[in-house]
């Protein structure tokens, strides 16, 4: 995401990104930054909460229109996730491992009987 | 509060975040808004990895499933009178439950509507984008998915972008 924010930002576009590792946005050098501490695949909030949502894209609004810069600007949305956190650091995930998550256990598993055998 | 970016991952994945190497960029690009925010024209891009069903294809999950290193780095256009059954998804790498019952959690085109009714931003543009946002390799979106999106979006007089990873 911050390779399009920066490839669109040099192409004469003004970008914020909301974005749940804000972390990124220093390290990868996009120009603004809303880090949210929500879980992933929520990135504006709960499903049917409009004034949550709206808290959020304000904020995001904000910091597009009103950074002065210099970059990279990273500005914190001040309000925790409404959401039990031990609930949502589960709920967050694919109801089946991604590939990657899959392919690096079946390596793991490889390497284990690998061991063993030898 | 300060946010904790590593905050919901496991801790094996926290570690690895934490310690990549990165390079520094050499600069960032700046492009100062140019006009009131209320007269500005703003298009939403996520990287939720949906489209519209029966317009555009979904996203080529399968290739991912055969090759776990790699990501599908096109686009889907999004129109802005999107409506929620024709919402695709299919991100491998979230659950997409939620965004299934309101995409606006992903991409909030219906909040970006009623801002431009109470006259806080200009306006929405007529396309907005979702790309999917696992790309162990983003050299396509650099060198050509991503300059074309923002041609087609500043062909439709497009200001500003906010971007919405999940």
């Amino acid at each position: 995401m911050n390779a399009l924010a920066r490839t669109f930002e040099a192409e004469g576009l003004s970008t914020v990104i909301i974005n749940i590792m804000p972390v990124w946005g220093e390290r990868y050098g996009s120009p603004r930054t809303l880090g949210v501490e929500f879980p992933f695949g929520h990135t504006c909030g709960l499903p049917g909460d409009a004034a949550l949502q709206t808290r959020v894209l304000r904020a995001a609004l904000d910091v597009l229109a009103g950074s002065a810069g210099p970059p990279p600007v990273v500005v914190d949305f001040p309000e925790p996730w409404p959401g039990d956190f031990d609930e949502w650091k589960k709920a967050w995930h694919p109801l089946e491992p991604s590939p990657i998550v899959r392919w690096a256990r079946e390596q793991a598993e490889l390497r284990r009987q690998q061991r063993e055998g030898g | 509060m300060a946010v904790d970016s590593y905050k919901w991952l496991p801790p094996s994945l926290k570690v690895y975040f934490a310690n990549m190497q990165i390079e520094k960029p050499a600069s960032i690009p700046w492009t100062p808004l140019a006009k009131p925010l209320s007269e500005a024209r703003i298009a939403l891009v996520t990287t939720a990895g949906i489209n519209v069903r029966g317009v555009e294809p979904p996203f080529d999950y399968e290739r991912e499933q055969r090759e776990p290193n790699w990501g599908d780095p096109s686009f889907r256009r999004l129109p802005r009178d999107l409506r929620q059954d024709q919402v695709q998804t299919g991100h491998l790498h979230i659950n997409n439950q939620d965004i299934d019952r309101d995409f606006n959690v992903a991409i909030p085109i219906s909040r970006m509507i009623e801002l431009e009714a109470a006259g806080i931003i200009g306006s929405l543009a007529a396309t907005n984008f979702s790309f999917m946002g696992y790309q162990p390799d983003t050299s396509e979106w650099t060198s050509k998915y991503a300059p074309e999106a923002a041609r087609l979006m500043k062909d439709e007089g497009v200001d500003a972008v906010v971007l919405t990873p999940v």
